[in-house]
C-alpha cells in the first residue's frame, strides 16, 4: 500500500501545484481577492501532500519493501539504517521526489513569511512557485516516479552505491537542493514583481533575505560536495571543474552576483533590469544543471541513468521557462525605469564590476561545459575540456575581483574619493603584500600563486577588520556604549564581512594547496616508511576487518615527524557484500596547517600495497571558508530589516540617505525608531 | 560635456575590458582543448605528439604487467583492431579491469607509447565509458566497410 499512497499523494500534490500556479495569477489580474487567497492554502496542502509521499518512499526503505523498484535498486536489508533513511535520495527518482519536496518547504516558507507584503505581490510570487513546481512534480510524475512496483518483488535489493554511503552524502544533496530550489525563489520574485510591473526597491528587499538564504545552502552544499569528493571518492582532489561540479558553481556564480546587485536594487533603486535578468538567469542555471544531471549528456560519478524521455521533458521544461521568462523581461522590462545615477568611484560601480566578473566567469564555465556536449551532440567530435581551461580562465577574473574586495564595501554609495579609501587603506595593503609575499616561505619553496593567494587573503581580512574596528569606534559626542555600536552595524554588515573573510580563508587555502601539495603513489610493503611533505609514513601492519555489510582489508600506518608519533592512520580497501566492485576508505589526520591522507590501492605480491600517500597544506581553511560564506549568507539574511514591516533598522546613516523615498512603501509613518533620512 | 566625456570613458573602459577577457577566454580555451582519438587513429598517425589529448578503447586481455616499483603499470588498449601501449604511474581505478573499457589522458611520446596521466574507468557496473564505446564503434564500422561486412553488430 506505501507505494500507491505515495503515488496517490503526489497526484493530489501535483493538481494542488497546477491550483497554486494558475488561480493567484488570474486572482491578481483580475483583483480577485478569494482567488489570490487560493495560493497560500494550495501551497501548504502541496507541501503536506509532497511530505506524505516522502514519508512513505522513506517509510518502504526501512522496511525493505523490495517489491518498490527504486527501493530495490537503492537498498539493501543488511544497509545501516541512517544509510536506508538517506538512501531515498540515493538514487535519481528518489532525489527528485526530494527536490520537489523542498521546493513545497521553500513554497510554505514564502507563504508563511509573506504575510506583511501585498497581497498581489503575494498571490503572483506563489502562482509562479505553483508553476515551478507544476514543471517538477509533472517531471517526477511522468517520467520518474519512484513508486513503480517491481513484479514479482525482489527477494534483496541491489544496495546503495558504496560511494554513496557516507555521512558526507547524507547531507550533501538535501542543501544543493535547497540552494538550487530556493533560488527558485528570487526567480518567482523577479516574475511576479515583472507581471505586476513593480521593479523597486521594497521588491529587493523581499526577495533579498531568500537569495542569500539561498545562496548559503548552495555554498553548503557545494562545499560538502567537494569535501565528499576529497574524501570518499579518494583522489585527494577536491574540485575537478567535472561538468557536474560546474553545473552547480555556475548558479553559485550567478547567484553571487544577483547577491550583490540586489543590493544596489535595495539601497539605491539601481539596476532593476539587470537584477531581474540575475535572477532569471540564476534560476535557469538551475535547471541546466538538473537537465546536465539528469538528462544523462554526462557521464559522471552524479549522472543518474539515461533515459531519453527524462532529458526531453527537462530540455521543453527549461525552453519553456527561460523563453517565457526573457519574453515577459523583454515585454515588461521597459517601463521599469532606471535608478539613482552614480559616479565612476563609488560603490555602484564596484558592485557592478563584481557583478561583471562573477557573469562572465560563469559565462567562461557554460563554455567549457557545454561545447563539448554540443560538439558531441551533432557528432561533430569527442572533445573534453580540462582543468587547464577553467584555471587560465579564473585566475584573471578573480584577481582583480579580489583587489576590489578590499575596498569595495568601503565605497561610498553614489560618489567617492578613489584616492581617500585607498590612502586609509595604505598601511592594510603595504602590511598584506609584505607578508602574503613571505608567507608562503614558511610552507616551502617560494610560489607566485601562493603568495598572490596570501597577499589578497590578508586584504581582505585586513580590509574587512579594519572597516568593522572603524566602525566600532565611537563617534564623537556619542554616548553609545560598545554593545549598542555593535548592535548598530546590523547583521546584515556582519553576515557581509564574514562571508567576506570566508572567501578570504578559502582563496588562502585553495592556493596553497594548489602550490604545495605533496601527493605520492607508492608501494609501501610492511615496515617500510616513505618521506611525504615532511612527514614519515610507516606501514605497521595490514589486517582484516570486518564491518556491518562489508568485509575489509586495512592497512595500519603510522605518521612521524622528526622522529615524533603524529598519528595513526587505517584506511581501508572495502569489499562490500553486495557489489561487484571493492572500495577504498580514506583515513585522514585532520590539522590546522595540514591535511595527512593515505587511501589504499592495489595489492602488491610480498604483503605490500599501492597506495596514495598525500599532504594537503592548508586544506581545512578551503572548507572554513565555506562555512564562513555560508554563515555570513544565513546571517545576513536574518537582519532585522528584513523581518519588520515598517520599522527600518538605521545600519548607517550615510548608507540611508535619500533612498528612503523609493523603498519604505509601506506604512512608513507609523514606525517606533524614526528613520533617520525620511 | 563633462558627464558625456565621463560616460564615454565607461563604455570605452567596458567595451576595452569586454574585448579583453573575451580573448583571455578563447586563448584558453583553445590551448586547452583536449581531443579524442582511438588507437586507429594512433596507428594510422594522425594523431600530432606531445599534445595532450585522449584516447579510448579496451583494456586488452593479458596486457596488464605491473613494473618492480609496484606504481608503474602497463598495459594496451585496443578498439578491437589495433592495440596501443599504454604506460602510467599510479593507483589505477577500482573498476580497471582486462577486457573492460577504459579512457586515457596523456599525450603521445617516441616509440608510439601512450603516457597517460589520468586513467578512468567505468564507475558503476552497467557502464562503459562512452568514449571507449565510441572507439570500438568507429574501428567495427571501419572494418565493415572494408570488408565489405553488412552495416551492424
Amino acid at each position: 500500500m506505501t507505494a500507491e499512497i505515495g503515488l496517490f499523494a503526489l497526484i493530489l500534490a501535483f493538481l494542488l501545484a497546477i491550483a497554486q500556479g494558475t488561480l493567484p495569477l488570474i486572482g491578481a489580474a483580475r483583483g480577485d481577492t478569494a482567488l489570490m487567497a487560493v495560493g497560500r492554502s494550495a501551497a501548504y496542502g502541496q507541501v503536506v501532500f509532497l511530505g506524505i509521499a516522502y514519508a512513505m518512499l522513506t517509510y518502504a526503505f526501512v522496511t525493505d519493501d523490495f517489491s518498490i523498484a527504486y527501493v530495490a535498486n537503492h537498498s539493501n536489508s543488511l544497509l545501516p539504517t541512517q544509510y536506508k533513511v538517506s538512501g531515498v535520495w540515493g538514487g535519481h527518482e528518489g532525489s527528485l521526489l526530494l527536490w520537489v519536496l523542498i521546493l513545497g518547504l521553500w513554497t510554505a516558507a514564502v507563504a508563511t513569511f509573506s504575510r506583511s507584503l501585498p497581497r498581489e505581490v503575494v498571490a503572483r510570487v506563489l502562482g509562479v512557485m505553483g508553476l515551478v513546481a507544476v514543471g517538477f512534480i509533472g517531471f517526477t510524475l511522468f517520467t520518474s516516479s519512484p513508486f513503480e512496483r517491481l513484479i514479482p518483488a525482489a527477494l534483496e535489493g541491489r544496495d546503495l552505491n558504496p560511494m554513496l554511503q557516507d555521512p558526507g552524502l547524507i547531507i550533501h544533496p538535501p542543501m544543493l537542493y535547497m540552494g538550487y530550489v530556493g533560488f527558485s525563489v528570487a526567480f518567482s520574485f523577479a516574475i511576479a514583481a515583472l507581471i505586476g510591473g513593480r521593479l523597486d526597491a521594497a521588491w529587493a528587499r523581499w526577495s533579498r533575505p531568500w537569495t542569500a538564504v539561498a545562496w548559503a545552502f548552495l555554498t553548503v552544499g557545494i562545499g560538502l560536495g567537494s569535501w565528499w569528493a576529497y574524501y570518499v571518492l579518494g583522489w585527494g582532489g577536491w574540485w575537478f571543474w567535472d561538468p557536474v561540479e560546474n553545473a552547480s558553481f555556475m548558479p553559485w556564480l550567478m547567484g553571487t552576483a544577483l547577491l550583490h546587485s540586489l543590493a544596489v536594487t535595495e539601497k539605491r533603486g539601481g539596476f532593476k533590469n539587470w537584477t531581474v535578468m540575475l535572477a532569471i538567469l540564476t534560476f535557469s542555471l538551475v535547471l541546466l544543471a538538473a537537465f546536465l544531471v539528469r538528462s544523462g549528456v554526462l557521464t559522471s560519478v552524479h549522472a543518474f541513468a539515461v533515459d531519453p524521455d527524462r532529458g526531453l521533458y527537462l530540455l521543453l521544461f527549461m525552453a519553456v521557462v527561460v523563453a517565457g521568462s526573457l519574453t515577459l523581461f523583454a515585454w515588461r522590462a521597459g517601463s521599469v525605469g532606471l535608478g539613482g545615477s552614480f559616479q565612476l568611484v563609488s560603490r555602484e560601480s564596484a558592485l557592478l564590476t563584481n557583478n561583471v566578473l562573477l557573469v562572465v566567469a560563469a559565462a567562461a564555465v557554460l563554455l567549457g561545459t557545454l561545447y563539448p556536449l554540443f560538439l558531441d551532440a551533432f557528432g561533430l567530435g569527442k572533445i573534453s575540456v580540462g582543468p587547464p581551461y577553467f584555471e587560465a580562465v579564473f585566475l584573471p577574473l578573480m584577481l582583480p575581483l579580489l583587489l576590489m574586495l578590499g575596498f569595495g564595501p568601503r565605497l561610498r554609495w553614489k560618489q567617492d574619493s578613489p584616492t581617500e579609501q585607498l590612502w586609509r587603506l595604505r598601511w592594510i595593503f603595504g602590511v598584506s603584500l609584505v607578508f602574503g609575499m613571505i608567507w608562503p616561505l614558511f610552507v616551502g619553496n617560494w610560489s607566485f600563486l601562493a603568495g598572490i593567494g596570501a597577499f589578497l587573503g590578508l586584504w581582505i581580512i585586513g580590509s574587512s577588520l579594519k572597516d568593522l574596528v572603524d566602525r566600532l569606534r565611537p563617534r564623537r559626542e556619542s554616548q553609545q556604549t560598545l554593545g549598542t555600536r555593535v548592535r548598530r552595524l546590523g547583521r546584515s554588515y556582519v553576515g557581509m564581512q564574514i562571508a567576506h573573510i570566508g572567501v578570504a580563508l578559502a582563496v588562502i587555502g585553495i592556493t596553497f594547496v594548489l602550490g604545495y601539495d605533496d601527493e605520492r603513489d607508492v608501494r609501501m610493503a610492511v615496515g617500510e616508511t616513505v618521506e611525504v611533505g615532511g612527514y614519515g609514513f610507516r606501514l605497521n601492519s595490514l589486517e582484516e576487518v570486518r564491518g556491518p555489510n562489508f568485509d575489509a582489508d586495512q592497512a595500519n600506518v603510522s605518521v612521524f615527524r622528526d622522529g615524533q608519533l603524529v598519528t595513526t592512520l587505517a584506511p581501508q580497501m572495502r569489499y562490500y557484500f553486495s557489489q561487484e566492485q571493492p572500495m577504498a576508505h580514506t583515513s585522514l589526520h585532520r590539522g590546522f596547517f595540514r591535511d595527512l591522507y593515505v587511501n589504499m590501492g592495489e595489492e602488491l605480491p610480498g604483503n605490500a600495497w599501492v597506495m596514495r600517500v598525500y599532504y594537503k597544506p592548508y586544506m581545512n581553511w578551503v572548507w572554513a571558508g565555506a562555512i564562513l560564506m555560508a554563515l555570513g549568507g544565513f546571517l545576513a539574511a536574518s537582519d532585522r530589516r528584513y523581518r519588520m514591516r515598517v520599522r527600518r533598522e538605521d545600519e548607517v546613516p550615510d548608507e540611508d540617505a535619500k533612498l528612503a523615498a523609493g523603498t519604505a512603501v509601506k506604512g512608513k509613518g507609523d514606525g517606533a525608531v524614526p528613520n533617520p533620512a525620511g | 560635456m563633462k558627464k558625456r566625456q565621463k560616460r564615454l570613458l565607461l563604455v570605452a573602459g567596458g567595451l576595452a575590458g569586454v574585448v579583453m577577457v573575451t580573448g583571455l577566454v578563447l586563448n584558453a580555451f583553445r590551448d586547452n582543448l583536449v581531443f579524442f582519438h582511438t588507437p586507429s587513429d594512433i596507428v594510422a598517425e594522425i594523431v600530432p605528439m606531445e599534445r595532450t589529448f585522449r584516447i579510448g578503447g579496451l583494456v586488452e586481455d593479458g596486457s596488464v604487467a605491473r613494473g618492480d616499483d609496484g606504481v608503474t603499470v602497463h598495459f594496451r588498449v585496443t578498439d578491437t583492431a589495433v592495440a596501443v601501449p599504454v604506460v602510467y604511474q599510479g593507483i589505477l581505478p577500482n573498476l580497471f579491469r582486462e577486457g573492460q573499457g577504459v579512457v586515457a589522458v596523456g599525450s603521445l611520446q617516441e616509440g608510439g607509447v601512450f603516457k597517460a596521466s589520468q586513467v578512468m574507468a567505468r564507475h558503476d557496473e552497467e557502464y562503459m565509458p562512452p568514449e571507449a564505446a565510441e572507439a570500438i564503434k568507429r574501428a567495427q564500422r571501419e572494418a565493415a566497410r572494408t570488408v565489405g561486412h553488412p552495416e551492424g553488430y
